[in-house]
């Protein structure tokens, strides 16, 4: 009888754990799970939301990514980010001018024969997505953090909204599948793999989306 | 090689060519349509302007595969649109060209550039055709022509 009492018991105590590991690997509700889950910032999560948000930042600022986010009248080329050749200017809805459009060159895909990189809707990014000075200079991590999170600038995306971008937008997508120029040679890719840019994106977004202090 | 079928100034072709064959050389090589000129191949030049669903398009950097079913209408096709048989007079009454080599792909250019802006200022005229390069250096003759088959379309 009594050795029954301690196998129930023994038993009892199992269900207790397991069900406690079961709740903290969940950890909070991950995003994109619950379209009702809004930002709530984990307790004690901002130091691993800015170190997520650095790695975060190390992607956007490489030449993929900020090569389409000037705060000039034309896009970049290279991983020396000179100004577009051919006199390629940004237009009025950031996609050339009529006769000179990026589709006058850019297709939906990667013309690897050709060396032109292609992704659906070619385009630079707003200039209130700026993530450069006039004078092609990077903005540091912080402003590119406090822009990167304007919901006046960055078309109302909330955290979720922000993360949904770099998991799906194609342009996204396509630096980390930029082809190759036209000698074949391929070109260069952020530091960050898309799981891991994700990821990092993920863990920022679920502590709150914190931002650097100045500068 | 694959086939390709392809819609050139409203008639269907078939082209059989490597996937990354730039539409360029399916226009030149394989369907004999050498108004559509080759000038740099990198897309610098402007000379190999076709408009590939209603976009001015550089032809020698665009393969083939990518086309899809988006119709192309080139320099021997622009005379039936009305926008471009009003460029094209008005080429010939402002004796543009020299040489003559660009001169399809400005005019290709000016069309989509027209089509878009019916009333283009001298900055639009600058930015939309800054691609198109021509050596001969009739680009006053170019502005001025432009502005001339705005005037008649409007």
């Amino acid at each position: 009888m009594v050795h029954r009492s301690t196998a129930m018991l023994r038993r009892f105590f199992i269900l207790i754990l397991v069900g406690c590991a079961a709740w903290s690997a969940a950890g909070p509700r991950a995003l994109g799970q619950d379209t009702a889950t809004k930002e709530v910032p984990v307790q004690g999560g901002r130091e691993a939301g800015l170190a997520a948000w650095e790695r975060v930042y190390s992607v956007l600022t490489h030449p993929r990514c900020i090569n389409c986010h000037t705060a000039t009248n034309y896009p970049q080329q290279g991983d020396d980010r000179h100004r577009h050749l051919f006199n390629v200017v940004r237009g009025p809805e950031d996609k050339g001018v009529p006769a000179l459009n990026c589709a006058t060159c850019h297709q939906g895909a990667n013309a690897d024969s050709t060396g032109v990189p292609g992704a659906h809707n070619w385009h630079l990014a707003p200039l209130s997505m700026k993530w450069q000075s006039r004078d092609d200079r990077i903005l540091s991590s912080a402003q590119v953090c406090q822009s990167l999170t304007n919901r006046t600038k960055n078309h109302n995306l909330d955290g979720a909204g922000i993360l949904k971008h770099h998991e799906e937008e194609p342009l996204v997508l396509w630096a980390f599948q930029p082809g190759r120029h036209r000698d074949g040679s391929a070109r260069s890719l952020p530091p960050l793999t898309h799981g891991e840019f994700v990821a990092a994106t993920r863990v920022w977004v679920e502590a709150g989306t914190p931002c650097p202090q100045n500068p | 090689m694959e086939t390709y079928k392809l819609i050139v100034n409203g008639q269907a072709k078939e082209v059989t060519v490597d996937p990354g064959t730039p539409l360029l050389w399916a226009l030149r090589e394989d369907l004999k349509m050498t108004g559509t000129k080759y000038g740099c191949g990198i897309s610098a030049c402007g000379a190999c302007t076709v408009h590939l669903g209603g976009i001015a398009t550089r032809s020698c950097v665009v393969p083939v595969s990518l086309v899809g079913d988006r119709p192309i209408v080139t320099i021997e096709g622009i005379g039936q649109d009305p926008v471009g048989r009003v460029v094209q007079n008005a080429w010939v009454s402002q004796d543009v060209v020299q040489c003559g080599y660009c001169q399809s792909g400005q005019i290709m250019s000016a069309v989509a550039l027209l089509k878009r802006t019916p009333k283009p200022t001298d900055t639009n005229i600058e930015e939309s055709m800054g691609g198109n390069i021509c050596r001969c250096g009739t680009y006053v003759r170019i502005r001025e022509a432009i502005k001339s088959a705005a005037q008649q379309l409007t």
